[in-house]
């Protein structure tokens, strides 16, 4: 299907990576979000307050972050699209309502702004160190699909490529933007509502009586439907059967969270994302995400300026991590390079699934600002050798 | 002749009392006999005063007991006991 | 005379899940009570079941949610309030009842409790005061008498209960009622008055748990706490809140307490959005639904 025109702002506009990713929730659909103001994600939100009105919608300022994080999900099965807002404390205090999302199988759209922590750390300065978090936060085995913008314009397309996954995949999905493209302002040119697909909702295909909420078929992602439509739901965070109804033992779990991770795991391909550039002939690629991948570009430059063979591989989907290409890249090259504004997370990953192939070598920063090009060189330049 | 009687469904029954204890003309007792899961459910002592009201029925919390009017006797569905 | 001549039907079966029951519930415990007047009270307002919904927190009463049939959500631990929120908001033609216990929506929850009623969010909740975590294993709540035992406070606690229609009464909720689970019909009519009831209504019922409170505090069974109930009770309709607290073993003050008008939440949204607010029918349904060309 594709966008309500009601909704997108076509045209070219100057405009900052928060208000970009407000317009691509809009652009999405959603209308209606809940949040807590948090610097430096509260543009997104103070810019949807003004804008949800005009299309039919709502944004409502919760109590705190574990409110926010969960009345959007009222919202979902309320039959609305929906949003949250928030950077590393308020992430923090989400991470039990991405656990339900993911058991109860919610689509929405968790947005972290991420800035230094831990704690509150440096709330107005950059850093990418809640990407595990990302991962692995919430208790208990599930997974997520994180995605990581570079620039205002793609905090708009991206917003809108998380509601569509969410949909899809009927997934949490984690928006992981950082200080420097939240406060970036650029040109962002959002199309008109035409050219913009949308992801239905998986609503029930069944009537009531022969429907079952949590039964999935072949791509193992159930149908739903919502509040209100006569179809008696059950949904529970505890583990539960085809019915939705609470069934707690072994078996029930293997079956449901098997499902949770096989539906992300069978797409793995479909969510590779990545901007990819020189990698055929290269010695060494530079593995990044975010706006560390704007850095790296830098050092990219200069290490060919100094004949060096470097490939640049950008990860726009972090999580699940696209684990064949990096495997089948470390078997060509002498070293992947990786730069984080963390002290080393991805860069785990990376090892994990280059298995030992080549070198990897992480750029650890701890955030605060962003690296300098040199020190990510330096680390090229090792690779290289 | 009674104006009302119950309805109990004994499995689900877990001997808790409430509907002896608060049945307003005393109809009901405990008996000695168990359901499959070792409770007493309550039987009738007094059935002919029973007057269908279904007080029973609203304190029993495990909808084991159900007090229903006989029909033609527009007996005011009364609030006794409370 | 035979029972099978007549159609002999409790109407509150059509509320329950038959699947479900029995439910886990120990023998005597007050929260099938409630439900019963409840089932009740819905029943007898001709509320469009099909536009009902529960939402429930984690807790013994906390089950209430998955035994209704009705559109159930069984959320996390003390959150069930914002999830009804963002229900209510996102489909304004539901009613939405938040049926939980006292630990779930006083203390982890206790801060959506407050911002729920200063909002007059158009929820009624529905408190299961067994004043314990029972689902826990007995241990001290919010709302557990000082001086009571329980297995994390084995001296006693060392702290005052919370009144809790005192609280939401001060947060500006519009309709605060308290019965015990042996006021069936009064709760009936209470909860009858206020599912028809526009804005943050708050019911209270207090509830037997003879597994860990009664017990824990040789009060004996539930059958001797409803009778306890029945003995200490006092009903006073229209008491100011700051006099209903309940003090260990003294009066237990219950009734409406407050009915009010307050404009609700939305009505206010539309009432000072005015022209700046733009409904929104839905698109027409285009034919094509079969997800994007483009893959996502
Ligand atoms: C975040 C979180 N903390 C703690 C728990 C454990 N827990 C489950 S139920 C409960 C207490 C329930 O007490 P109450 O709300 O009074 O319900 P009751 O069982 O008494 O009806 C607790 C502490 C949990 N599920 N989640
Ligand atoms: S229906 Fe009324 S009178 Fe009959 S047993 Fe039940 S409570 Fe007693
Ligand atoms: S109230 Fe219900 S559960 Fe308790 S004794 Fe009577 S029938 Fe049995
Ligand atoms: S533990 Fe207490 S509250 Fe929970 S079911 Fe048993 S009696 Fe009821
Ligand atoms: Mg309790």
């Amino acid at each position: 299907m594709k966008a309500d025109q009601r909704c997108v702002m076509t045209g070219t506009h100057f405009i900052n990576g928060d208000a970009a990713c407000c317009e691509g929730a809009l652009s999405a659909g959603a209308r209606f979000a809940a949040g807590y103001p948090i610097t430096p994600s509260t543009e997104i939100v103070e810019r949807f307050a003004a804008r949800a009105p005009q299309v039919g919608g709502l944004f409502i300022q919760m109590e705190d972050e574990l409110a926010s994080s969960i009345a959007i999900q009222g919202m979902v099965w309320g039959g609305q699209k929906s949003f949250t807002v928030t950077s590393g404390p308020g992430y923090s205090l989400m991470m039990e309502h991405i656990g339900l999302a993911a058991i109860s199988e919610t689509p929405c759209v968790f947005v972290d702004v991420q800035r230094g922590g831990p704690s509150t750390g440096l709330p107005t300065l950059p850093a990418q160190g809640d990407m595990m978090q990302a991962r692995f936060g919430s208790h208990g085995d599930y997974v997520t699909i994180a995605i990581c913008p570079n620039s205002p314009q793609e905090c708009y397309d991206l917003t809108v490529k998380c509601f569509n996954l969410a949909e899809k995949f009927r997934v949490p999905v984690m928006f992981m933007m950082d200080e420097c493209v939240g406060h970036m302002t650029e040109k962002v040119v959002i199309p008109p509502a035409e050219e913009i697909d949308l992801y239905p909702r998986r609503h029930a295909s069944k009537p009531p009586g022969e429907f079952q909420l949590f039964e999935a078929g072949e791509e193992l992602v159930p149908e739903m439907a919502h509040a209100g439509e006569g179809y008696k739901l059950y949904v529970t965070g505890l583990t539960h059967d085809k019915r939705g109804y609470p069934a707690l033992n072994p078996a029930a779990q293997r079956e449901l969270v098997g499902r949770l991770f096989e539906k992300i795991r069978r797409a793995q391909d479909e969510l590779t994302m990545v901007e990819a550039e020189g990698l055929e002939d290269a010695d060494v690629v530079v593995v990044s995400y975010g706006i560390t991948s704007r850095v790296a570009q830098k050092a990219i430059q200069a290490a060919r300026d100094k004949g060096l063979k470097v490939g640049k591989l950008r990860l726009i989907c972090v999580w699940p991590f696209p684990e064949k290409l990096i495997r089948e890249l470390a078997g060509k090259v002498k070293a992947l390079v990786m730069p984080e504004l963390n002290m080393g997370q991805v860069v785990l990953e990376l090892e994990r699934c280059a298995g030992g192939q080549c070198k990897v070598i992480g750029v650890p920063h701890p955030g605060g600002t962003v690296h300098k090009p040199v020190e990510i060189l330096e680390a090229i330049e090792r690779g290289a050798r | 002749m009674p104006k009302g009687s119950v309805a109990i469904t004994t499995e689900r029954c877990k001997g808790c009392g409430f509907c002896v204890e608060f049945c307003p003309t005393h109809v009901l007792e405990l008996s000695n006999a168990f359901n499959a899961k070792g409770y007493h459910p309550p039987h009738m002592l007094n059935a002919e005063k029973c007057s269908g009201c279904n007080l029973c029925g609203m304190y029993c919390p495990d909808f084991a007991i159900f007090g229903y009017k006989y029909p033609d006797q527009k007996a005011q569905k009364g609030e006794q006991g409370q | 005379m035979s029972t099978t001549e007549l159609h002999v039907h409790n109407p509150v079966e059509d509320l329950l899940r038959q699947d479900r029951v029995p439910t886990i519930w120990c023998p005597g415990c007050g929260i099938g009570t409630t439900v019963n007047s409840f089932a009740h009270a819905l029943l007898g307002q001709q509320i469009n079941l099909q536009k009902t919904a529960i939402v429930s927190g984690i807790g013994c009463s906390g089950r209430v949610s998955g035994y209704m049939n009705l559109d159930s959500f069984h959320t996390t631990h003390g959150r069930a309030i914002p999830f009804a929120t963002g229900l209510k908001l996102a489909n304004p033609e539901l009613t939405v009842i938040v049926y939980s216990g006292d630990g779930d929506l006083t203390s982890i929850g206790g801060n959506h409790l407050i911002h729920a009623a200063r909002r007059n969010m158009d929820i009624m909740v529905v408190c299961v005061n067994n004043m314990i975590y029972a689902m826990t294993g007995g241990q001290a709540a919010a709302t557990t008498p000082g001086a009571s035992n329980s297995t994390t406070t084995p001296y006693g606690a060392f702290e005052p209960e919370l009144n809790m229609a005192q609280l939401v009464d001060a947060a500006g909720a519009c309709f605060v009622a308290r019965w015990t689970a042996f006021h069936v019909m009064q709760l009936e009519r209470t909860m009858a008055k206020a599912l028809k009831k526009k804005g943050f209504r708050f019911i209270e019922i207090l509830s037997p748990c003879p597994t860990y409170y009664q017990r824990k505090n040789n009060m004996g069974d539930a059958l001797a706490a409803m009778v306890d109930y029945k003995k200490r009770s006092k009903i006073k309709n229209g008491c100011p809140t700051w006099e209903t607290a309940l003090e260990p073993g003294g009066e237990i003050v219950v009734g409406e307490f407050v009915d009010r008008e307050r404009e609700d939440y939305l009505t206010r949204m539309r009432r000072q959005l005015g022209s700046h607010y733009s409904e929104f029918p839905p698109q027409p349904e285009e034919q094509e639904s079969e997800g994007c060309e483009k893959e996502c």
